[in-house]
């Protein structure tokens, strides 16, 4: 499909539609948009992998903003935790955007398609243990004053949690940055475990506080691609207005699928995109 | 250090609980404000450029043509600014774009001095040097091109 002949408009409206679809997808999934966006851009349009990780990234920023903004304001969110965080990431983020300069397309399809399969993985994890464990004592928490608490919906209270493993969350966090700086995505997939798993966050703190800091590690990639001329108006302009108003629309018209059958079939989905992205890798 | 005197730590005191909260409106705001305002220019960018060509809407073209690394669209901040005045949409949605950039940016900057009001000095650096870097990439971006 990728010699087409189209119009610009055709083009726009197109690309703006497969982003609409994305962000949709990504919001009802609890993904970002970017894990869906960049291989449809690149798979049903074949359009230069470089500029649809451009395009990602500014959506990501888009989406990860509307969204903390609501999050913020409902005290979801740990603020510390996140701005600690955000030097990991960011650190991260600049490393893995040098990189994706560097290394040849062949490698972010690679990388990507690997990405994706952790992504379907993680997600059937989440049907899981709603209740952490009790985090390990951690004097970096307690010195810099991390522990928090939130209000809880459904249990109608405030519910105090503890946080351990600073220095493990803060490597699993350069490495979720790098990932995110090299793909254009917002790495929630790869953040979230970081925090409930290692640093034992409620999951509920962990997704808000994901999303707060996904804005400041894609800015600093966005940066890199922006400097670069990677940010191509023609892919980004349609690619973040669709994917934000998608993702709106699926947050506020509908819940979170709970239906473990769709979820499984999208898990089949994801893993069959990771083949094909594995595969246009290879090639 | 040990490990049991974690519980007794003091919590910060309550009058620091109101301006807290403040602050966490006013970054809830500044998101908000910079998504809105950001996409509202691209959104403009877009229909402008439009309007300024409207061979885009019936001349096909090769997808690659406009997609292609090399393809011709504004990339430096000075074509950006000549762009602008001129009134190019290209240029229009970059300088959205570049917004959009920014707000994360300026959500940091204000933590940075949000943490230096509330004399912490570890999340100050902390904050400090993560607005350092932010500012960097684009240096970076332009080296490693």
């Amino acid at each position: 499909m990728g010699g087409e002949l189209m119009t610009p408009f055709e083009l726009t409206i197109i690309e703006f539609g497969i982003a609409l679809g994305a962000g949709l997808l990504g919001s009802l999934l609890g993904l970002g948009g970017g894990i869906i966006v960049v291989p449809a851009l690149t798979l049903l349009l074949g359009i230069d992998i470089r500029f649809a990780i451009g395009a990602s990234i500014v959506s990501v920023i888009a989406t990860s903003s509307g969204a903390a903004a609501a999050y913020v304001r409902e005290r979801m969110t740990n603020l510390r935790v996140a701005m600690l965080l955000e030097l990991a990431t960011t650190s991260g983020a600049l490393s893995g955007a040098y990189l994706a300069g560097v290394v040849g397309g062949r490698w972010l399809y690679l990388i990507f398609g690997i990405v994706l399969a952790v992504s379907g993985v993680e997600m059937l994890r989440k049907q899981r243990e709603p209740h952490p464990a009790p985090a390990p004592s951690d004097a970096w928490a307690d010195r810099l004053q991390l522990h928090g608490q939130y209000f809880d919906a459904a249990a109608g209270r405030e519910i105090a949690y503890r946080v351990g493993r600073v220095r493990l969350g803060f490597v699993l966090m350069y490495i979720a940055g790098v990932v995110s700086g090299l793909l254009g995505i917002g790495s929630g997939v790869l953040k979230v475990p970081a925090m409930d798993l290692a640093m034992r966050l409620p999951i509920k703190v962990s997704t808000a506080t994901s999303n707060f800091m996904i804005g400041v590690t894609a800015a600093a990639s966005a940066g890199v691609y922006f400097a670069r001329g990677d940010i191509d108006p023609f892919v980004a302009a349609p690619v973040a207005m669709g994917v934000l108003i998608g993702a709106t629309l699926g947050s506020r018209l509908l819940g979170r699928l709970q239906s473990l059958v769709i979820r499984i079939v999208f898990v089949l989905v994801l893993l069959g995109v990771s083949l094909e992205m594995l595969l246009k890798g290879l090639r | 250090m040990s490990r049991n005197d974690s519980e007794s730590l003091p919590t910060p005191p309550d009058r620091s609980e109101v301006a807290a909260r403040r602050v966490e409106l006013l970054i809830s705001t500044l998101l908000r404000v910079g998504v809105i305002t950001s996409l509202t220019v691209v959104a403009a960018g877009t229909l402008i450029s439009f309007i300024h060509h409207p061979s885009y809407v019936w001349s096909p073209a090769k997808v690659q043509r406009l997609t292609r690394p090399g393809a011709a669209f504004p990339r430096t901040l000075r074509q950006v600014y000549d762009g602008v005045l001129d009134l190019r949409g290209q240029a229009i949605v970059m300088v959205g774009l570049f917004l959009l950039i920014a707000t994360p940016v300026m959500r940091v900057a204000v933590s940075v001095v949000m943490f230096a009001v509330r004399r912490e000095r570890v999340f100050t650096a902390v904050t400090a040097v993560v607005l350092a870097l932010l500012l960097l990439s684009f240096a970076l971006g332009r080296a490693g091109g």
